[in-house]
């Protein structure tokens, strides 16, 4: 009876596959192959649409036009779209997240987007070349097997496109460096360490459309004269890394990898390194001796990787974003990309948006485009309710941005105005929860940690960089430790070699810078605002919302909860661990948490 | 522990399929990794020997990589996020949690060899955030008490009956 032909598009990247959208797959498979006879439709498995904040995602679609896209699908709800949507042409309005003239914010969620990296994440079937084919792929390595070397670089010149794994250097020129430095043996390295604790734009697109990196890689290896390409991903992407070796052997199998590539003479082959867990591993030099099989310490530069790189030959390392938006540059041309952005930072970038914001999960914006319009426009605001803080960017390398800079555009001289960096696409939103001396004390303790220990500022300074920090959020800072951390910071910027001791203190100088106030009220009045320092809060029973049911008390690990059942129970501050489990165990909501300043504490403590 | 005569074979097939790679030892410790669980001091001394790279180096890279193990697993592989997402939904408090539930700190096994809890960043469902794996399987929105239960059941979860 249906004559139409639906297409349905169930997200499997991890982020899907953790919310349980494996099951909802396997459910569509197995009721569709009961209704063969009464249905048309296609399933297809995609990757990463970007929703994040709710998946498991299914998209049902007639054409391009007509996109139904449901939202935290269980398997149970599959049955009704089947019947309601595939059979009757109904949408199941109560899952819907989006649908043409649904929600004015959500079309505003797209609107403002400029897919170009993530053009196809989410659209097409990662698992299967011929769906890549589909979307225009590898046109982009056409047109520069035809172009020449010279005019792939020529081109991207006129795209303006920089490195987006950090620090923005423009591709053209490492490319065209790579390509005059001599020697026969080159090499193309596409870096998918993606090490800030709190991103995943890489693994996004290794999951969801890996071919688009391979291809961003032929163009690279083409363009300087390199025969080989590693990639090297982190081992904790399992399956970006299945994806990408399915991809490779699908190219070799379409001689678009290996020899005499489309008649060209052209010759190329790929492999895949893994990681093995150092964040440190993410620069180039040290990224470089990991590939060679040695411990990943970096090395001074120069020489530049583009003339001394890889097993000594010159080589070009490219982030995941920069190779993918390549294809795109040359099959469309420079113009076509260049006419998103601002002057000196051209085209699209695609952030990972996570923390207290509703709409969490991956975006791509023109550059250019105001933080106020990607927490708010995007991102659908604070997700707790409470005011916005604070955003931070570039993770453990990057710097805090207060929520009165809203207006300033994301581009990389704006940011690097304000003391913080674009980083490579972490975006975290803060809320009035956060505390910010935690956040930079927890950022320090990530990059300390990662430090290779060669250089003594590095790894002594963030020892005692954080043994300051540690002093502050137990309530035990003097005013002199301000100037300390402040002198350190800048000792430890100057006195390291590489990239992550240089920007280690990062994190702690902008807070410092922004929220001056946060720090002084942990070290004059013992107070944590946020409410989020251990030894700066006490927990609270409301006595007119607790019932008395004891359930608290039972679970406290140390039995600081006492109390008559059925009378309001009291925590014995002294004794708690601020352990956090009978606020997560109260079913009435009777537990928070409290700090005072030391100056009301005191005189009401005499009130009291 | 010695190395048994199955562990040998796979050690020497391992270092057989990378005989002509360049940069071969770290991948070759994966592999081990992969196969046999984790790399102890033993295997290492049999990799130096069959391919020629001094054990020292071996084990500065062991030491050096957060992803080898230099023991064996526990039953629970017990991952716990500690990511920028997942410290801002309170991540510490799941750590804490575990740790006292299972008796074991972070970074190592408990005795009983039930649990191996391990600190990790993003796993990459920072909107599930705090989220934690166990054995790879993922569970997000933690708190302090669902970790409780959660170590309960698997505690249990080796009685024939289950
Ligand atoms: C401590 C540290 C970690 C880094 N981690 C990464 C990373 O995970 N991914 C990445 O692409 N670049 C990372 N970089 C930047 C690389 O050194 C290099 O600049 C980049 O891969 C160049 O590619 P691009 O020009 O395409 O941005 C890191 C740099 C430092 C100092
Ligand atoms: S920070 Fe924990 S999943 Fe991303």
């Amino acid at each position: 009876m249906a004559s139409k032909q639906y297409t349905i598009k169930v997200g499997l990247a991890s982020c899907g596959i953790a919310a349980g959208a494996q099951q909802v797959y396997e459910e569509f498979a197995n009721q569709l192959s009961q209704q063969k006879a009464a249905l048309d439709a296609t399933l297809i498995l995609t990757g990463c649409l970007g929703m994040c904040y709710c998946e498991p995602l299914v998209e049902v679609s007639l054409n391009e036009h007509e996109r139904y896209l449901y939202g935290n699908v269980a398997p149970s709800d599959v049955e009704l779209i089947i019947n309601q949507h595939l059979l009757k042409g109904e949408p199941v309005k109560d899952l819907l997240v989006y649908a043409p003239d649904l929600d004015p914010a959500m079309d505003q969620y797209f609107a403002k987007q400029v897919r170009v990296a993530l053009q196809n994440c989410g659209v097409i079937n990662p698992e299967d070349i011929a769906s890549y084919l589909a979307a225009g792929g590898y046109q982009g390595l056409k047109k520069a097997l035809q172009a020449g070397p010279e005019g792939v670089i020529a081109e991207l010149k006129a795209s303006g496109l920089r490195g987006r794994g950090g620090a923005g250097f423009p591709t053209h020129l490492k490319w065209s460096f790579t390509r005059q430095a001599p020697g026969q043996v080159k090499y193309v390295i596409c870096n998918a360490d993606e090490g800030d604790p709190g991103a995943f734009m890489d693994r996004s697109i290794l999951e969801s459309d890996p071919h688009s990196v391979i291809e961003g890689m032929l163009i690279a290896g083409y363009a300087i004269g390199a025969n080989k390409g590693y990639i090297y991903c982190r081992a904790e992407y399992p399956l970006a890394i299945k994806r990408l070796k399915l991809a490779i052997k699908q190219a070799e199998s379409h001689n678009l990898l290996g020899k005499n590539i489309l008649d060209s003479g052209f010759d190329f082959t790929l492999e895949i390194r893994e990681g093995a867990g150092a964040f440190v591993c993410g620069e180039e030099t040290a990224l470089i001796m990991s590939v060679e099989g040695k411990r990943g310490m970096p090395r001074f530069r120069p020489p530049y990787p583009s003339e001394k790189g890889l097993f000594s030959a010159p080589t070009s390392i490219n982030n995941v974003e920069t190779l993918a938006n390549v294809p795109r540059i040359l099959q469309r041309g420079a113009a076509e990309y260049s006419k998103y952005g601002t002057e000196k930072s051209k085209g699209t970038k695609v952030f990972a948006l996570a923390g207290k914001v509703k709409r969490g999960g991956l975006v791509e914006i023109p550059m250019g485009m105001t933080i106020n319009e990607i927490v708010f426009d995007i991102g659908g605001g604070i997700s707790t309710g409470k005011p916005f803080k604070a955003i931070q960017t570039g993770g453990p390398s990057g710097g805090c941005i207060p929520a009165r800079f809203g207006d300033t555009p994301v581009d990389y001289e704006s940011l690097d105005q304000i003391g913080a960096i674009m980083g490579s696409g972490g975006l975290l939103v803060m809320d009035e929860d956060t505390c910010m001396v935690d956040v930079a004390k927890y950022f320090l303790t990530f990059a300390r940690g990662e430090s290779c220990g060669k250089c003594s500022f590095c790894r002594i300074g963030s020892e005692k960089m954080l043994d300051i920090l540690e002093r502050i959020t137990l309530g035990q800072g003097t005013a002199k430790d301000l100037s300390l951390i402040k002198n350190l910071g800048e000792a430890i910027k100057a006195g390291s070699m590489c990239g992550l001791g240089q920007t280690m203190p990062n994190p702690v100088l902008t807070t410092l810078k922004y929220f001056a106030d946060e720090y002084a009220a942990h070290i004059e009045e013992e107070y944590c605002p946020a409410r989020q320092c251990k030894a700066l809060i006490s927990y609270i029973i409301d006595p007119e919302s607790c019932r008395g049911c004891g359930l608290c008390a039972r679970v406290c690990p140390v039995n600081a909860i006492s109390g008559e059942l059925r009378h309001p129970y009291t925590i014995d501050n002294e004794l708690c661990l601020r352990c956090g489990l009978c606020i997560s165990t109260c079913k009435f909501d009777a537990i928070s948490v409290e700090s005072k300043p030391k100056s009301t504490t005191t005189s009401l403590g005499v009130a009291q | 522990m010695g190395v048994t005569s199955e562990q040998l074979i796979a050690i020497e097939q391992i270092v057989n399929k990378y005989r002509d790679f360049s940069g071969a030892a770290i991948p070759i410790l994966q592999e081990i990794q992969n196969q046999l669980g984790y790399v102890s001091p033993e295997f290492i001394e049999k990799v130096s020997e069959l391919t020629e790279i001094p054990a020292s180096e071996l084990y500065g890279i062991v030491t050096f990589y957060s992803q080898f193990r230099l023991e064996p697993i526990g039953e629970n592989h017990i991952q716990i996020c500690h990511g920028t997402a997942c410290h801002l939904a309170g991540a510490n408090a799941v750590i804490e949690a575990f740790e006292s539930s299972t008796g074991t700190k972070c970074g190592s096994t408990s005795k009983d060899g039930k649990f191996t809890l391990e600190k990790v960043a993003c796993i990459g469902c920072c909107s599930l955030a705090p989220v934690i794996s166990v054995n790879g399987k993922i569970y997000g929105r933690m708190t302090a008490e669902k970790v409780r239960k959660l170590v309960r059941e698997l505690k249990g979860g080796d009685s024939r009956g289950q």
